[in-house]
């Protein structure tokens, strides 16, 4: 690129790399704090002496969680939560999303289904219809039904039509040629090529059932049965110190235990971030083709 | 009869019905069956009797609702923070996006972006909770006030501050990642452009004026108007996990509401009224971005 090198160019690009090292550390920041808080002694996380370097270093709160049966129950459900929602959300959809990226002359009714698939992204009966229409089902307390409950992901559907309909037609018409049925070109000719959308949505859908409380405190009858984020919620009610008067924070601290708290709030973080960087790649190509089509 | 129906399930068109089955399956059990739940709006619910049996009021529960003071205040502190967090969580990833342009370093660029990717995976009830300390009297923030002799603040207890700081948080936790398709649109700018610019004596300011942004402009223009569908969903799961009593006046939004009425207060029919005139406004902004969406930038869903 042609460009003079002048001083102030210099140091504009300078200026800029600073701000962007901020703005990164402010997303770090906030993680910083609660790591070092559950690696504090409780009596100097409890006056608020820690800020981003733990206070008189130890490992005790991680190995009271030890005994915390209730934590390692909901970290279980979550566990199974994300991989039942993994095995029926990949197959349903790359079933569904090969027949529906095929134009209107092979699959007829594609449109249609795809309109009515958009209305129920766009539209719902609402909180309260939903939640006793799961109970009716009886897909309370249950891990399927974590998995189910949240509907069919349309976003996810669409994303994989967007993608399938992007494979050159050439590649399913050769292997037609060579004999091969609707199933066998999409096992062993679409599927092979659909990593990057495939990795997509694994990602999203593994965030998303990670991360959800509300259908695990709405779906749950008992605490046994709460995924980790809604086991979660409920520490976080006694972490919140700024809604209590200096009376109650007195008593709460005697009861409650933050550095525990921070190291369990830690580990319900881990998981997701050691899978987000490494699918950084795929997610790019995924959001950015369904996204913005010119 | 019965060869026929072999036939067809054999034919390419029955292969594929076959194969969307589980799909609609799923969208009938989960996502239209609630929907007959709507009639429990013009009801008097009662869990004992059931939908099947319980009595109609008509639209009672719309008229009710109409004069309760709660409602107007929740829909206006709805839309007033889902606008702030619209027009922000357009500007500010474009402005990023911008700065991380001007960086030439691959490294640098790649960790930024990865680090700015991560609060967006963390959920709401976690980063509520870690945010919630920071703010808190005795969190970080506060620390560095009163080490300046100023008085702490109870930053998420003031009505004042809780609409900003609602929009500040989901902003920050999601610029970088709304930044993925602004930066994806920044590589598709060609360089032949930048260069010609140089050598006709264009500064890097000038540059970004008249070739980045012109260059970015259909996708924020389409990122806008996709956004303004939402304008009814203000983020259950933000303010859910930040709110408390003290900032209901400015900080109830219509699903928080919706959640305590409903589900905590037992008052079904009146919760699903409100939810059905929220999801039928909010159809109708949506299909109505979409459709400016294809309009005017040529946007197609599928």
């Amino acid at each position: 690129m042609v460009e003079k090198k002048t001083k102030g160019a210099a140091l504009l690009k300078v200026f800029f790399a600073l701000i962007l090292v901020l703005v990164a550390l402010s997303c770090l920041l906030p993680l910083v704090y609660n790591l070092a808080v559950s690696f504090s002694s409780k009596a100097a996380a409890e006056a608020g002496k820690v800020a981003f370097w733990p206070v008189d270093f130890t490992v005790n709160a991680y190995k009271e969680i030890m005994k915390e049966k209730n934590f390692f129950l909901s970290f279980w459900v979550a566990v199974k939560r994300v991989l039942v929602s993994l095995a029926i959300t990949l197959p349903v959809l790359t079933l569904a999303a090969y027949p529906l990226a095929k134009s209107k002359k092979e699959f007829a009714p594609r449109n249609v289904l795809l309109w009515i698939f958009v209305f129920c992204m766009l539209f719902s009966g609402g909180t309260i219809p939903w939640y006793i229409t799961m109970k009716a089902y009886g897909l309370t307390n249950s891990v399927f039904g974590l998995a189910v409950c949240g509907g069919i992901p349309v976003f996810n559907l669409i994303l994989m039509v967007n993608f399938f309909q992007e494979i050159p037609k050439e590649l399913e018409e050769a292997a037609m040629i060579d004999g091969a049925g609707p199933w066998r070109i999409l096992l062993q000719v679409v599927v092979p090529l659909s990593k990057p959308v495939l990795a997509t949505i694994a990602l999203f859908t593994i965030v998303a059932q990670w991360n959800d409380f509300f259908q695990g405190l709405v779906l749950s009858t008992s605490a046994e049965h709460y995924p980790l984020q809604t086991y979660i919620k409920q520490l976080i009610f006694q972490l919140d110190t700024s809604q209590m008067t200096a009376e109650q924070i007195k008593q709460m601290a005697s009861m409650s235990n933050t550095t525990l708290n921070a190291a369990k709030i830690f580990i319900s973080m881990v998981p997701v971030l050691c899978i987000y960087p490494f699918l950084q790649k795929y997610f790019v190509t995924g959001i950015t083709l369904g996204g913005v089509k010119e | 009869m019965n060869t026929k129906k072999g036939n067809f399930f054999k034919s390419k068109a029955g292969i594929y019905w076959i194969m969307v089955i589980p799909a609609l399956v799923w969208m009938v059990c989960i996502n239209i069956v609630p929907m007959f739940g709507i009639v429990m709006a013009f009801q008097d619910y009662n869990p004992g009797k059931g939908i099947l049996h319980s009595e109609f009021v008509g639209l009672e529960n719309f008229r009710y609702m109409f004069e309760m003071k709660d409602v107007s205040s929740i829909f206006i502190n709805t839309i007033v923070i889902a606008v702030f967090k619209l027009l922000l969580n357009v500007a500010v990833p474009v402005i990023f996006a911008l700065l991380l342009n001007e960086i030439k370093n691959v490294f640098f660029k790649r960790s930024v972006q990865t680090i700015v990717y991560l609060p967006h995976f963390i959920s709401w009830v976690v980063m509520g909770g870690i945010l919630l300390d920071v703010f808190g009297l005795y969190g970080p923030i506060n620390g560095v006030l009163t080490s300046l002799g100023m008085d702490p603040i109870a930053f998420f207890r003031k009505p004042e501050l809780f609409r900003g700081l609602a929009v500040g948080t989901d902003v920050w936790k999601e610029f970088g990642f709304n930044a993925v398709v602004y930066l994806a649109a920044l590589t598709g700018i060609s360089p032949a452009l930048y260069e010609a610019a140089a050598i006709d004596g264009a500064g890097r300011f000038q540059r970004m004026i008249h070739i980045t942004l012109p260059g970015l402009k259909p996708v924020i223009v389409l990122m806008t108007i996709l956004a303004l569908g939402n304008i009814l969903n203000a983020g259950f799961d933000q303010i859910y996990n930040i709110y408390n009593q003290a900032v209901y006046s400015t900080g109830d939004i219509i699903d928080t509401w919706v959640y305590r009425v409903g589900l905590t207060d037992m008052q079904f029919s009146l919760a699903t009224a409100v939810g059905l005139l929220k999801s039928v406004i909010g159809f109708g902004l949506i299909s109505g971005s979409y459709y400016i969406a294809y309009k005017k930038a040529n946007y197609r869903i599928f």
